[in-house]
């Protein structure tokens, strides 16, 4: 495995389903994290429409990808970043957000939920941070 | 029957939803389907808009993509009607002709 790990920040700014970025963006999520990166996760703008609670897709013959959100923590993904201002903007709050839990299983550690809301001056700074920007 | 117009653009993303709201006439109907459903959800930034619009538009939404995106009837703005696909077909073919804002 390559000994340098980089921060990476994937970008996710579109709603799902409309298009094929959302998914797009969680495949490339989970083979950053395979290769032992430090996997950072913003939602920004209607990207914040990927993390709703409840969504069926058994009335539009497509596959619903949002239980693999859930999974993230569990391949070591540890910082999920939701704007707060794009969630007002569309009525919503956390509780309409899916919960993500991480737990060390060396240490034991465990996270209830690593979904973080955040005020946009610290997602400037997660995003000044980062050595790599993905966008979707 | 006038036209029906679908948006299935987001309103936060795209200018979709304004432009077909700038030129649709009175006692049009208007279809919100695919990612233009969000903009049937109660509580946006987008809702004075729909709000307007329900005054002279009939406003539907397309239940299944509204349920794939998480959201149940009761986040719907009020006097917006659900409809199947089944009943999207009935409203393309009541109405004179369907026109698409992509």
């Amino acid at each position: 495995m390559s000994e340098i790990v980089k921060k990476f920040m994937y970008l996710n700014r579109k709603a799902p389903y409309g298009t094929i970025y959302a998914w797009e963006s969680l495949e490339v999520v989970l083979i950053g994290a395979a290769f032992d990166q430090d996997v950072n996760l913003m939602f920004l703008d209607d990207g914040v429409f990927q993390l709703t609670k409840g969504q069926d897709t058994s009335g539009i013959g497509m596959k619903n990808f949002s239980p693999t959100y859930r999974t993230l923590g569990d391949y070591e993904v540890k910082n999920i970043y939701v704007d707060r201002d794009s969630l007002e903007a569309r009525g919503l709050t956390q509780d309409d957000l899916v919960q993500i839990a991480w737990e060390d299983f060396e240490t034991e550690e465990e996270i209830e939920n690593i979904v973080q809301v955040i005020d946009s001056e610290r997602a400037r700074e997660l995003m000044d941070e980062a050595d790599v920007v993905f966008s979707f | 029957m006038p036209i029906l117009h679908t948006v299935n653009k987001s309103p936060f993303e795209r200018d979709s939803l304004d432009s077909c709201l700038k030129f649709a006439q009175g006692g049009a109907s208007l279809l919100l389907i695919e990612d233009g459903v969000y903009a049937a959800l109660a509580g946006t930034a987008a809702e004075p808009k729909i709000k307007a619009a329900l005054d002279n538009l009939k406003v539907y939404v397309l239940g299944p993509d509204f349920k794939a995106r998480g959201f149940s009837d009761e986040r719907l703005i009020e006097g917006i009607s659900v409809v199947d696909y089944a009943g999207f077909v009935d409203l393309a073919a009541e109405h004179d002709k369907v026109q698409a804002w992509l």
